[in-house]
């Protein structure tokens, strides 16, 4: 039996103004969360009223504005650091999963990475999470080890074991993945990674939107993810560094606003996180992403992620009755996040996609920025349905729908 | 026209059943590119005859029905045809090979990425810098 859900659907699409759009005529299903979310309309206007009636530059000013506006940034920056459990000083403002990515690289990477250290990385990783350690690894001379899956496409703990047992410096892994939707065992991986003397970077920008993530409990040095996976606005994003880990950490860019005292002779540099924050800020953004997680707290993630585990399990079952779909990752929707990514018949991905739309419902085809694990499974692209607190048994419905279009329009 | 009116029994005629498909030996000209977003690839193989023309002409690739039922048609057409005739071709005529007035902003490169790979190679074959109409390019 499928549980209930636990979230009043109707409701909280009406909060989101795109709902009101058609498409082709048709309901929007807005399945391509994993891509980016929607917008509720209290983040919209978070932004709006920011520079509507707040507008200056944080921390530069002493006038009225300039006050409010370090006010709200700081707030947005509490709010943050309060959802994963971490202090503000903690939390360093970015464009995305991305940058914050490759703050890491180059601001702790550079320096505490040696020649013939080892990098272990996973198969189930998003380019963002593969391609700086690359860099990284030939910059400084390092290798990199990639974690094998099972079939189910769960990581193979034996050969992450054994990884370990290599004693690498540096272990990065995605807490869900954005193909496959399997969730990893965060704090397992981090406890061993940091037994075998390595420092850990997670790459949560399909976890923190979607279930409880609490930083002190995983125990990791880094965590990153993005505001636009999570209802709020693009071009923020966060770094979460433990602190001890982050005053061992290089400045990132360099510029205004990171600095203690600049002289023509040299430079300190700012307390955290402000050292990794040069140049005028994001501000906008981070009141837009304090407002998304005003908007999710009040949800409470823990429902966020029952809700979603009951239109996974829905679409798992329905997809399964489908003659000739392979769905990628573990069956079981207790082991994954909102993400299914699947293949039907010849239907190329992007075929796929073109027919779904003319139903209204946007997914994503693809290779996922996930190209390794594309050969892994020996496939060149991907159809990749993922949800989120607005969608529901109806939208998982209006896929099938369009699914037997599909099969219609290529004669299966 | 709605964009799934593409699919016609023709397109996946040759998706599924590809003239054309597979290398040429021996062959002159042998040009290939992507389109790194959708992963679409295409590599078109040609043997010249004496007086210039295609004698004839392969492709390889994987990606979708548009793209690869595009190149398909695209070698069907091009054999025979002097190589200055690619120099002719459009966007137009690919969409009238395909049967279709139109394929929206989304799906044109795919259908167009054959023609970008061929004039790339008769171009660079004949000496000449610049691949003109070649709007379907690949973008990353």
């Amino acid at each position: 039996m499928l549980k209930s859900q636990s979230l009043e659907v109707d409701q909280i699409r009406k909060d989101f103004p795109i709902f009101k759009r058609k498409i082709h005529g048709k309901r929007l299903v807005y399945i391509d969360n994993a891509a980016t979310t929607q917008r509720p309309k209290s983040v919209i206007d978070a932004t709006v009223d920011y520079y509507y009636n707040h507008n200056a530059n944080p921390h530069r000013g002493v006038h009225q504005l300039s006050v409010e506006a370090t006010e709200a940034f700081e707030g947005a920056r509490s709010k943050v650091a309060t959802f994963v459990n971490a202090s503000t000083e903690e939390i360093v403002f970015t464009k995305g999963t991305t940058e914050s990515i490759n703050l890491v690289r180059y601001a702790w990477g550079s320096s505490h990475v040696k020649r013939g250290d080892l990098i272990v990385l996973t198969m189930m990783e998003h380019h963002s999470n593969i391609v700086p350690w690359q860099l990284l690894a030939k910059q400084v001379g390092a290798k990199i080890e990639f974690v094998n899956l099972t079939k189910d496409g769960r990581l193979n703990l034996d050969h992450f074991e054994d990884l370990m047992g290599q004693s690498p410096s540096l272990v990065a892994f995605s807490h869900c993945s954005n193909v496959l939707g399997t969730i990893n065992d965060a704090g397992k991986l981090t406890a061993r990674a940091k037994k075998a003397g390595a420092t850990t970077v997670i790459d949560a920008a399909q976890s923190v939107p979607h279930m409880p993530v609490d930083v002190r409990a995983i125990g990791c040095d880094f965590l990153a993810f993005s505001g636009h996976k999570m209802l709020g606005p693009t071009g923020i994003g966060v770094l979460y560094g433990r602190k001890s880990v982050l005053e061992e950490t290089e400045p990132f860019e360099a510029g205004g606003d990171m600095i203690r005292e600049v002289h023509t002779s040299g430079a300190t540099w700012n307390d955290l996180p402000y050292k990794f924050e040069a140049g005028t800020q994001n501000s906008a953004g981070a009141v837009g992403l304090g407002a998304a997680i005003d908007y999710l707290s009040a949800i409470r993630m823990e429902r966020i992620r029952e809700h979603e585990e009951a239109v996974t399990a829905y679409a798992l079952e329905q997809m399964s009755k489908v003659p000739g779909i392979t769905v990628y990752g573990p069956l079981d929707a207790r082991e994954r996040g909102g993400v299914v990514s699947f293949n039907m018949g010849d239907i190329h991905p992007h075929d796929m996609a073109s027919i779904l739309d003319e139903e209204g419902v946007a997914i994503r085809s693809g290779h996922h920025c996930a190209q390794p694990l594309m050969e892994l499974l020996d496939v060149p692209a991907m159809s990749r349905a993922s949800f989120y607190i607005y969608n529901s048994f109806d939208d998982v419905d209006a896929l099938m729908q369009a699914l037997s279009k599909a099969r219609n329009v290529f004669c299966l | 026209m709605s964009s799934s009116d593409i699919y016609r029994e023709l397109i996946l005629d040759y998706y599924r059943n590809p003239r054309n498909f597979g290398r040429l030996d021996p062959h002159d000209i042998d040009a290939k590119d992507s389109n790194p977003l959708c992963g679409d690839e295409i590599e078109i193989q040609i043997r010249v005859s004496k007086d210039g023309k295609i004698e004839d002409i392969h492709y390889l690739g994987k990606g979708c029905a548009i793209s690869q039922a595009s190149a398909s048609m695209l070698t069907e057409l091009a054999k025979g045809k002097p190589l200055e005739w690619t120099k002719e071709l459009s966007k137009d005529d690919i969409l009238k090979m395909l049967g279709t007035s139109d394929l929206g902003p989304a799906r044109i490169k795919c259908a167009l990425l054959s023609m970008k790979v061929l004039k790339t190679g008769v171009y660079g074959y004949l000496g000449a810098e610049k691949v003109e109409g070649a709007e379907g390019q690949a973008q990353s």
